[in-house]
């Protein structure tokens, strides 16, 4: 069904980092972003679509005006609204917001870090474009900070604080951005497993809270109204976003997943774990009899490997990009 | 990333220095008693462990590690573990120690790499734990020690979640990154590939809570199952086996951790680097910082086991003399003057109390170059190959 693609040399190795390769396919230029984050480094490769050019760039985690700090980045994410596109790249530190091509740093917000250091860690973690213009990121207290983006320039403001989650958060993920409207367009997941479901606005609302079961939820998708979660046990999970009922419950790796993946056009669906397996399934929902169907479609077995991140390069889920930890090379598939 | 790091990575490492010493100093003990000149007898080996462990486990060091803190770098590592090294009878020299990091590290990497579940990093530090116990087993005030340690470990580290283990084990893996030192007894082993990197097996038990991949379920409204299917993982995985304990006491179950270096299995532990750049070739931003804390773990150890000279046995890891002859000329110097210059251009102060710190080991390994000792020379010998 795949077959392997020429690797993509990085500049460094991938860190174990969850979600940890983000794509930004470019159209009109040709060229696919991709970044990988490594300590606290953030690779950026652009390749173009014909294979022959890759330019590389690097971003460091540092504030401002800052000379000598460096902290561990924790994910570095695209966010794509209907105006604008950006990189996100939370670390110990704080947030930082590039445009795509990691050219101008637009926006740093710090995190409140202790002077000593705490039992508890302290970084941001987590980061989806929401609705028309807001991008959330969450943090290690459990919290989600909703910022307001403006269609250009570097006005980026705090707008909310969501305070629902007890533990870090691990990941978010929305649907509907832009001109479609939904119920649910926004879920975050954290360390304990809890789910929450909202809907975006100039205050957000909590629709439903699903409670985990003390196992860290790594990795969220939303589409259609349904909510894939990848867990450290293993398994993989499928909701209904607004009531919470469970749909499916599928045991899919031997390992701790590290990343999910929806192709919004097919309904394929991607799951990378430590267990060196990256599986692609096929997701149906039907909102009327609120049925789900999924099927197990192919296998990619990744030798010695933990993978780290997975994603698909396209909307339809004809190509996917892979990284794993210690490996200093994106691997890709493309469909036969 | 997690604060939570440095008493395990300690522990640890120590105790993977401690599998290798013990190894080392067991294969020539052919005398019981001090008397014989040019042997490293089993009084001798049992000192300089319990030497190690007295430091190693002493209350003012273990609440300085407890203390959260971000993961040192591992030049820093190395530092703070030569100092403990030489708080024994015992002197590594440079070369050597820089060897023994490596495979320590190495080892390390390997057991947190193929942990099953985040928080086995549990039990793989008690599996060190419970062989230090051990080896100390003849000095109770030091046995007790490490007894208090133990318990002081399960008072802070059970609460911890699952998702809080993970983060402490992917800032361990960022640690461990891009190290890939071949260790003979790994490839033989093949638990590791000439490349360096470690292998992964498809089989076997899934961890402990964890489920067999290969089954898809679907639900109701009313969370009753309507179908199931199968399909094929691509591995041969079985059940997860019993948990392992967390007391004290008690059957560790997972082997991560246990010694890998037996009496009847004298493997040769050669290890070779891999070309690719070396983590400490990075400038550290956070030296000054460092330096505080190195400054500080320092002060928290025990000073009152003075050696003196003729006490002291000098070791020497290396193969051959031409690796010696590189070695004086390179490790050491290189970390001395790379660290000096980062500290000159931060703080004057932090420098100077480096310098003095590493100013220590630079004169004790002047003093035993001057001094030839007998069983130090046996103990060249013995350490060749390793």
């Amino acid at each position: 069904m795949f077959h392997k693609e020429k690797n993509i040399q990085i500049k460094n190795s991938a860190s174990a980092l969850y979600n940890n390769l983000s794509v930004l396919r470019i159209a009109p230029r040709r060229l696919t972003y991709f970044t990988v984050v490594h300590a606290n480094v953030v690779n950026m490769v652009s390749a173009s679509w014909d294979g022959l050019n890759y330019s590389h760039r690097q971003l460091q985690s540092k504030e401002p005006n800052v000379a000598t700090s460096t902290s561990l980045i924790m994910q570095a994410a695209f966010c794509v609204l209907p105006s604008r596109e950006l990189l996100v790249v939370t670390s110990q530190k704080g947030i930082q917001m590039y445009e795509s091509d990691g050219s101008i740093m637009v926006y740093w917000h710090a995190l409140d870090t202790p002077e000593t250091p705490t039992a508890q860690a302290v970084f941001a973690r987590g980061i989806a474009a929401v609705s028309e213009n807001y991008v959330c990121v969450g943090v290690s207290s459990g919290a989600i900070l909703v910022f307001d983006v403006p269609s250009k320039g570097s006005n980026i403001t705090l707008s909310e604080v969501l305070e629902e989650h007890k533990e870090s958060i691990t990941d978010i993920a929305s649907e509907c951005s832009g001109s479609q409207e939904c119920v649910a367009n926004l879920v975050t997941v954290d360390d304990g497993g809890s789910l929450c479901v909202w809907k975006s606005g100039e205050e957000f609302q909590l629709l439903n809270k699903i409670g985990g079961f003390d196992i860290s939820c790594s990795s969220v998708k939303l589409w259609k109204g349904t909510v894939v979660a990848g867990y450290g046990s293993g398994q993989i999970r499928i909701y209904e976003a607004v009531t919470g009922i469970l749909q499916s419950e599928i045991n899919a790796h031997a390992r701790w997943i590290y990343s999910l993946d929806i192709a919004p056009f097919s309904g394929l669906l991607l799951s990378a774990a430590e267990d060196s397996y990256v599986r692609v399934w096929h997701l149906s929902v039907t909102p009327e009899t609120n049925s789900v169907e999924v099927a197990h479609l192919h296998n990619e077995c990744v030798t010695d490997t933990q993978i780290c991140g997975a994603k698909f390069c396209d909307g339809d889920g004809y190509a996917f990009a892979v990284t794993g930890y210690d490996l200093s090379e994106i691997i890709r598939y493309t469909q036969t | 990333m997690s604060t939570r790091t440095l008493p395990l990575v300690f522990i640890n490492l120590g105790g993977e220095m401690l599998y290798i010493l013990d190894q080392r100093l067991q294969a020539q003990n052919t005398s019981v008693d001090n008397s014989e000149k040019g042997v490293w007898s089993e009084n001798d080996r049992k000192r300089v462990m319990s030497d190690i462990v007295g430091t190693m486990f002493s209350k003012a060091f273990m609440d300085e590690l407890l203390k959260p803190q971000q993961l040192y770098s591992h030049r820093t590592m190395k530092t703070v573990l030569t100092r403990l090294a030489h708080t024994s009878i015992m002197r590594l020299n440079p070369a050597s120690m820089e060897k023994l990091y490596e495979l320590m590290v190495m080892a390390f990497k390997y057991q947190v790499y193929l942990c099953p579940r985040p928080k086995d990093l549990l039990l793989i530090t008690y599996n060190h734990m419970d062989a230090i116990r051990e080896f100390v087993r003849d000095t109770p005030a030091v046995a007790n020690q490490v007894d208090e340690t133990h318990r002081k470990l399960i008072e802070v580290y059970s609460p911890l979640s699952e998702g809080e283990f993970q983060l402490l084990r992917q800032t361990l893996l960022v640690f461990f990154q891009d190290m890939h030192v071949r260790v003979s007894l790994f490839l033989k082993n093949q638990i590791q590939k000439p490349n360096g990197r470690f292998t992964l097996t498809m089989s076997g038990p899934v961890p402990h809570g964890g489920e067999v991949p290969g089954l898809i379920r679907l639900l109701d409204v009313k969370g009753r199952e309507v179908s199931r299917h199968e399909f094929p993982s691509g591995g041969s995985y079985s059940s997860a086996v019993r948990e392992g304990s967390f007391d004290l006491h008690g059957d560790r179950v997972l082997r991560l951790g246990v010694n890998m270096y037996t009496m009847n299995y004298p493997e040769e532990t050669h290890t070779s680097r891999n070309i690719c750049a070396q983590p400490d070739d990075v400038p550290n931003l956070l030296a000054k910082e460092e330096l505080n804390l190195l400054a500080r773990i320092m002060g928290s150890m025990k000073t009152e086991h003075v050696h003196s000279a003729e006490g002291s046995f000098r070791l020497n890891l290396f193969a051959s003399d031409q690796e010696e002859e590189e070695a004086q000329g390179g490790a050491w110097t290189c970390v001395n003057v790379s660290f000096l210059c980062v500290c000159g251009v931060q703080d004057e102060q932090a420098a100077a109390e480096l310098a003095r710190i590493a100013g220590q080991f630079a004169e004790e390994e002047v003093r035993h170059e001057e001094q030839s000792s007998s069983k130090g020379d046996e103990l060249l010998a013995m350490m060749d190959d390793l």
